[in-house]
């Protein structure tokens, strides 16, 4: 398992591209006055770009004002949030007991070995990222795994099969 | 007049294939040129039938499943429209035994009506409990949920009047309603099928809430692990506000009370009610230090009343139709219903709503079937990652909370996972302790460090030499954890990592 700190790069003065930079201040001006805001604003960022680039961390500091530290404490401790653009797929496995009873393990290991990748890794094909997760709420059909957001349940080794071929081609 | 198919959109019916059948089923009645209206339901919890549909004939509801793309034109054959006879046919849906035998209060309506349909809604019961409530007082309101017995039903159990009227009681300009739907528990699934299938009904409970504590406004932290519910109940909030059933002034009533709907971001340890605020206010979901409690202080320091969607889902009909009804469901000091989650390795896995009492061993049989994969059951986990495995001896417990602490474990949130006798519990406790690791918010030694000394010491058991001494480490650190924690995430992980050891000592044995 990497440890979350390691997922999430630590803020720095790398700038931002453009078009991020944009996006990243569109998302601000719009959440920024809620109670509570940085969640929601995180969200809003990581839906519109795929990941919360850590060059973003200084402009929602300043937005909200609140420090840099405060920032990149909060996007390093939810699992959600990724310093990283993903692949084309984002996989998500269940790792949880209900889909551990029904063979959660052994599609783990088949994941790891045909995508050659570990979790919170992407696939060199840059087709998917691999994550895991830890309960879908489909836990009367498992084992089960989210591709994007489309949960898949009953899945078994040929079903995964097809599930990544799908992704390798759009 | 055309005729209604029902094809539900619940999170587990789309992950069996239902937007397919959906699909099919339209395109399959435009080419014969037949008129139908295809609504699309929530699930009635009867998972193992998923995709379940539904044809509306003037007997009742008939059922066909589990139905994939492939069976429509098949099922248009034999005239389903009609409720004609199939190989997938089940007849009238609420006389299959696993539903018919239920007793239904808080998923009534689940898988009857369209989620987002406010005629519907209105049409089945809805908005009884509130309309009811606008004409009480806040002490009154409150009185009936302490008088029906209602406990808190994501996991501690703990009298919900009691929390109810420590926030009226409390003086303050402004206070919240904050509804836990952080459903983390592996196992569990009825807060996420609730919000899909009945989302008004939370709505409605929360409003309740709200008018009973003096808070008008309300909170829905729901986790990010469940995409569809999130899009859902926004769709749900808007269209209640819309119809006045939220705002300014609720139901014409001239009372305030709006709804605002959040997302977590897969930390488990959200889902313990102080974790959650801190998250809700933006920060890093730490556990606070109780005293004060949130009833008090809670949301912004405001006093906050916090319970779990099915606490909240419960409160329209308490309203609605007296707290005595309610109590008189249950045994004991667990009263009411409890929406069971039977999942893992089971042939009908599905949702089991039924008054307190039954037993483990009549649920797993009965209801479930028996395991999926035709193996006996040797292990079921209750209650979700921090509960406690239990053997086959102990399947005649009754799903009681005090019985349940009798045999040292817990009913939860009510998730209940069975494994058949493949399972290495050795390695189901050492999972508990790295998952406990993975999630400990890290504000607690016990748990942070105990959690991975838990994982070494555990791996130590099966690899290394001293493997008795091994084992009294592992109590010792077990019992640290279990007393020295903040909260239930580290308190409670020893319980599925003993009670592994406990019942299933044999798979802590060197391996020959």
């Amino acid at each position: 398992m990497i440890p979350a700190a390691a997922r999430t790069a630590s803020p720095t003065t790398d700038t931002l591209a453009e078009p991020e930079r944009a996006t990243v201040a569109a998302v601000l001006a719009e959440l920024a006055d809620l109670p509570g805001a940085l969640l929601p604003v995180l969200h809003g960022i990581q839906d519109r770009l795929g990941f919360v680039p850590p060059a973003s961390v200084p402009l929602i500091a300043q937005a909200l004002n609140i420090s840099r530290a405060d920032v990149h404490g909060v996007v390093s401790f939810y699992q959600h949030f990724r310093g990283a653009k993903p692949g084309r797929h984002v996989l998500r496995l269940c790792r949880a007991e209900a889909c551990q009873a029904m063979g959660a393990r052994a599609l783990e290991a088949r994941l790891r070995e045909t995508l050659g990748i570990d979790f919170h890794e992407t696939s060199a094909d840059g087709a998917i990222t691999l994550e895991p997760v830890y309960c879908l709420g489909n836990c009367a059909c498992a084992p089960s795994l989210m591709i994007d957001e489309e949960v898949h349940a009953r899945v078994d080794a040929d079903r995964l099969d097809a599930l990544v071929a799908r992704c390798r081609e759009a | 007049m055309a005729i209604r198919v029902y094809v539900p959109c619940d999170t587990t019916a789309l992950a069996c294939g239902a937007e397919a059948v959906a699909r099919a089923i339209t395109a399959e009645a435009a080419r014969r040129g037949l008129d139908i209206h295809l609504v699309r339901n929530g699930s009635r919890g009867l998972y193992w039938l998923e995709p379940l549909v539904e044809v509306a004939t003037p007997r009742g509801r008939v059922g066909y499943g589990p139905i994939r793309a492939t069976d429509v034109p098949g099922l248009f054959d034999a005239g389903f429209l009609d409720g004609g006879a199939h190989a997938l046919g089940h007849g009238l849906v609420e006389a299959i035994p696993y539903l018919a035998s239920q007793q239904r209060l808080c998923f009534a309506r689940n898988g009857v009506i369209d989620p987002l349909d406010l005629d519907d809604y209105a049409a089945n019961g809805g908005w009884k409990g509130l309309e009811v409530a606008l004409a009480l007082s806040p002490a009154a309101i409150v009185q009936c949920v302490a008088d029906s017995g209602l406990r808190g039903r994501g996991g501690a159990a703990f009298p919900a009047g009691i929390k109810w009227k420590t926030v009226l009681d409390a003086a303050s300009a402004r206070k919240c309603v904050v509804c836990n739907a952080d459903e983390g528990d592996s196992g569990t699934f009825s807060d996420r099928m609730l919000i899909e299938g009945d989302p008004y009904r939370l709505i409605e409970g929360m409003t309740i809430a709200g008018l009973g504590t003096g808070a008008d406004m309300g909170y829905v932290y729901l986790r990010s692990e469940y995409p569809l519910a999130f899009r859902l109940f926004g769709e749900a909030i808007r269209r209640a506000r819309a119809a006045g059933w939220l705002g300014a002034d609720v139901g014409g009533s001239g009372r305030a009370f709006d709804i605002d709907l959040r997302l977590g971001a897969g930390a488990y340890i959200c889902g313990e009610e102080t974790a959650l605020l801190e998250s809700l206010e933006g920060k890093r979901g730490q556990v606070r230090f109780r005293p004060p409690l949130p009833a008090l202080k809670g949301l912004f320091g405001q006093p906050t009343l916090v319970n779990n969607v099915i606490t909240l889902a419960s409160v329209p009909d308490i309203l609605a139709h007296g707290a005595g009804g309610y109590r008189d469901y249950g045994v004991g000091r667990s009263r009411g219903t409890l929406p069971i989650q039977l999942g893992g390795n089971v042939k009908r896995g599905g949702l089991v709503e039924r008054a307190f009492g039954l037993s483990l061993r009549e649920l797993l049989h009965d209801y479930g079937g028996g395991s999926a994969s035709g193996r006996p059951i040797r292990a079921v986990q209750v209650g979700g990652p921090l509960g406690a495995y239990l053997p086959e001896s102990k399947f005649d417990t009754p799903l009681d909370y005090e019985a349940f602490a009798a045999v040292g474990a817990m009913l939860g949130h009510g998730g209940i996972v069975a494994f058949d006798d493949s399972v290495d519990m050795l390695e189901q406790a050492r999972f508990a302790m790295e998952f406990c690791a993975l999630e400990s918010c890290g504000k607690c030694t016990p748990c942070r460090i105990g959690s991975t000394r838990g994982v070494e010491v555990i791996e130590r058991i099966r690899s290394g030499p001293d493997r008795d001494g091994s084992i009294a480490l592992l109590r010792s650190l077990a019992d640290t954890m279990q007393h020295g924690s903040l909260c239930a995430l580290g308190g409670l992980t020893p319980f599925p990592v003993l009670s592994a050891l406990e019942h299933f000592a044999e798979d802590f044995a060197p391996r020959t």
